[in-house]
This record gives C-alpha cells, sequence and structure tokens, in this order.
C-alpha cells in the first residue's frame, strides 16, 4: 500500500470540494476550503516521508546517526498553516459583512448584486 | 442551475479529478522512500550554517525569500480583516457588562497566563535550535494573552492591549525583515542572503547567521497579527452594535 497516504491526500481535497460544492451557508464554505487545505498538508508530508525517519531537528540529535524526513516539504506545510488561518480570518471577515448588508449567510440566497 | 444538476456536474468534475489524481500519484515516488535530493541537500547547508533546526533554515535561510512572501500574504490579510471589520456608519459602540466569572476558571486562567506567554516567547527564541520558531511561538504568545478574556473580562483585556501598538508592530515586523534583506545588499551580497553574520557555535541561541533576526521578526508580526484579528472579531462580537430602528 505504498500510494495509500497520496490517496487519503486527494480524498481529503474531494471531500473539501464536495463540501464547497453543496454548501448552504458561507461559514461552512469557508471551513470547507481549509478542509481542502488540510489535503495540501497530507500530500506534502506523506512527499517527504522516509522510512524511520525523525524530524530533521539536529540539537540533541548527532547528524548522520539516523535518517530525517525531508524538511523541505515541513517548512512549506509550517508556513502555510500560519498563513492559511490568517486567510480564513479575512474570508470570515468577507462573511460578516455579508451577514450584515445582506441578511443571510446562504449563497444559494445571493443571488443578486447590491451597489 | 438546480441542486440536483450541480449534484451531477460535481461528481463528474470529482470523478475525473480523482482518477487523475490517482494516475499521477500511482508514478509519484514511492512513499517512504529514501531519495529525497533536495531534503539532503537542504539538511547539509543547514548543518554547514550552523543552524540545528533544518526547517528554520529552510524557512529563514534558504528560502528566506519565500518566506517574505508568505509575510506578505499575512500582512495583506490581516489589512483586510482590518478594513472590512470596521465600525460602519450605522453602527456603535456600546460598553460590554463586565460578565461574572467563576472562580475557578478566573484562578487558572490568570495561573496559566503568565506560564503560556513565556511559552511562547520560548518558542520563539529557540526556533533556530528546536522545534518551534516565529509562525508557531507567536500565534502561542498572541492566544496566550487571551486568557485575559477568559480570566477576567473584555475591559481588562482592552487595557493590556492596545491595539494600535499591536497593529505599529505588525508593520515594524515586517519592514524589520525586509531590512535585514537589504543590509544583505549593502554589504555587497544578495537580498536575504545570510553571510552577514557570523554563523556561531552550533546548537547555541546565536547560531544560525541572520536567521534568528528573521525568525524573531516573524514571531512579532504573527503575535501582532494574532492579536489584531482577534481583537476585530471580538470587536464586532462584544463591541459593536447595529442601530436599531432606522
Amino acid at each position: 500500500m505504498d500510494v495509500l497516504p497520496y490517496l487519503v491526500a486527494g480524498w481529503v481535497f474531494l471531500a473539501g470540494c464536495y463540501g464547497l460544492a453543496t454548501s448552504r451557508n458561507l461559514i461552512h464554505a469557508v471551513g470547507c476550503l481549509s478542509v481542502c487545505q488540510a489535503g495540501t498538508y497530507v500530500l506534502l508530508l506523506a512527499v517527504g516521508y522516509r522510512d524511520g525517519g525523525t524530524a530533521p531537528v539536529f540539537s540533541d540529535l548527532k547528524p548522520g546517526t539516523r535518517p530525517v524526513v525531508d524538511p523541505v516539504v515541513q517548512a512549506l506545510a509550517l508556513t502555510d498553516v500560519v498563513v492559511g488561518a490568517t486567510v480564513t480570518a479575512l474570508l470570515l471577515a468577507l462573511v460578516v459583512q455579508v451577514a450584515k448588508r445582506h441578511g443571510t449567510v446562504d449563497p444559494d440566497e445571493l443571488g443578486e448584486l447590491r451597489g | 442551475m438546480n441542486r440536483r444538476m450541480r449534484l451531477c456536474l460535481v461528481a463528474l468534475g470529482g470523478a475525473g479529478l480523482a482518477a487523475l489524481f490517482t494516475a499521477a500519484f500511482l508514478r509519484l515516488p514511492a512513499f517512504g522512500g529514501d531519495r529525497h535530493p533536495y531534503g539532503d541537500r537542504a539538511v547539509r547547508a543547514a548543518l554547514h550554517r550552523h543552524t540545528a533546526n533544518t526547517i528554520a533554515s529552510v524557512n529563514f535561510d534558504l528560502r528566506a525569500f519565500d518566506t517574505l512572501g508568505e509575510t506578505s500574504i499575512l500582512f495583506a490579510s490581516v489589512l483586510g480583516c482590518v478594513v472590512l471589520l470596521r465600525q460602519a456608519r450605522d453602527e456603535h459602540r456600546a460598553r460590554p457588562e463586565p460578565a461574572d466569572v467563576a472562580p475557578p476558571v478566573r484562578r487558572y486562567a490568570l495561573l496559566v497566563l503568565p506560564v503560556a506567554v513565556l511559552t511562547g516567547l520560548y518558542v520563539v527564541a529557540h526556533g533556530q535550535l528546536s522545534p518551534g520558531g516565529g509562525f508557531q511561538g507567536g500565534v502561542v504568545t498572541a492566544t496566550a494573552l487571551h486568557l485575559l478574556y477568559l480570566g477576567a473580562d473584555y475591559h481588562a483585556l482592552e487595557r493590556v492591549r492596545p491595539l494600535g501598538a499591536y497593529e505599529a508592530g505588525d508593520a515594524l515586523a515586517v519592514s524589520a525583515y525586509v531590512v535585514t534583506g537589504l543590509a544583505a545588499v549593502l554589504a555587497g551580497t544578495a537580498f536575504l542572503a545570510n553571510t552577514l553574520l557570523p554563523y556561531g557555535t552550533f546548537n547555541t541561541l546565536s547560531s544560525g547567521g541572520t536567521v534568528p533576526l528573521l525568525n524573531a521578526a516573524v514571531g512579532m508580526e504573527v503575535a501582532c497579527a494574532v492579536v489584531v484579528l482577534l481583537a476585530r472579531f471580538l470587536d464586532q462580537a462584544v463591541e459593536i452594535e447595529e442601530d436599531s430602528g432606522k
């Protein structure tokens, strides 16, 4: 089952997409977008894994004694977690404004544009 | 478009995407394999530059320019939130009533608060040595401050949180990151190149050249950004009210 972690990543991503398409609440839709993002983290970390590997931190590990996992993808996932959280906050701020101006958070009821 | 038709479209697109995913995944290098050319080179470069935490080295040295982009996204989205969640013309501010807090909640929140803030600062400071760094430690520090909201009330939180100072701190931290990069240019190398400072002794706080500086700048930015974000959302929930009867 060498491809199972990759398939899990794809499945998480598609589950988020399904939620986005069928969402009836904008807050729920923002949550689904975070699920899509989580799929990319699973993929990144799966790509970087090495059998028997440990964290690439050498403060208490002598270099060369143990295999370490790929630090590049870990750094990518790490920055994206924080940046993704603030982008989620921005989207939620948009939802707050939509709820105030239109009185609804159902995307299906936001049919008409209002100036 | 009705819901049934939309669902059919999603199923069609999703099935196509799933098929493409599977085809791509089958040709990826096997999970847990031993071949990580970039990872091996990153580990070598980090050890060469005396940074014990390779991930900090990747973020603040090898890919420091990329992290500048990430912090800019962070800064821009905080700016967007501040603009979106401002007080509108048809709203007013109401002073929130002090609420009673259960004594055990108050006691433990105030007890944990200094420990949590200190933990956050520790995680930032040791970013180049142990797991952690500016991104994680900043979030811990900022959320720890909000224990005051749980333990006391909103008014107490507002007193330890002069929002203007945090907004300025956010901008200042991003500028500090850019200035550190420009300092390398002035010294005659590339933007954000880690050749300015001595690499120091391996596994000590001052090791890694400019890594600790950039790490601290990002820690400050993330902490300020999270404080400002949470303040804006709390304002909406607690203080800002719509004028009724208009």
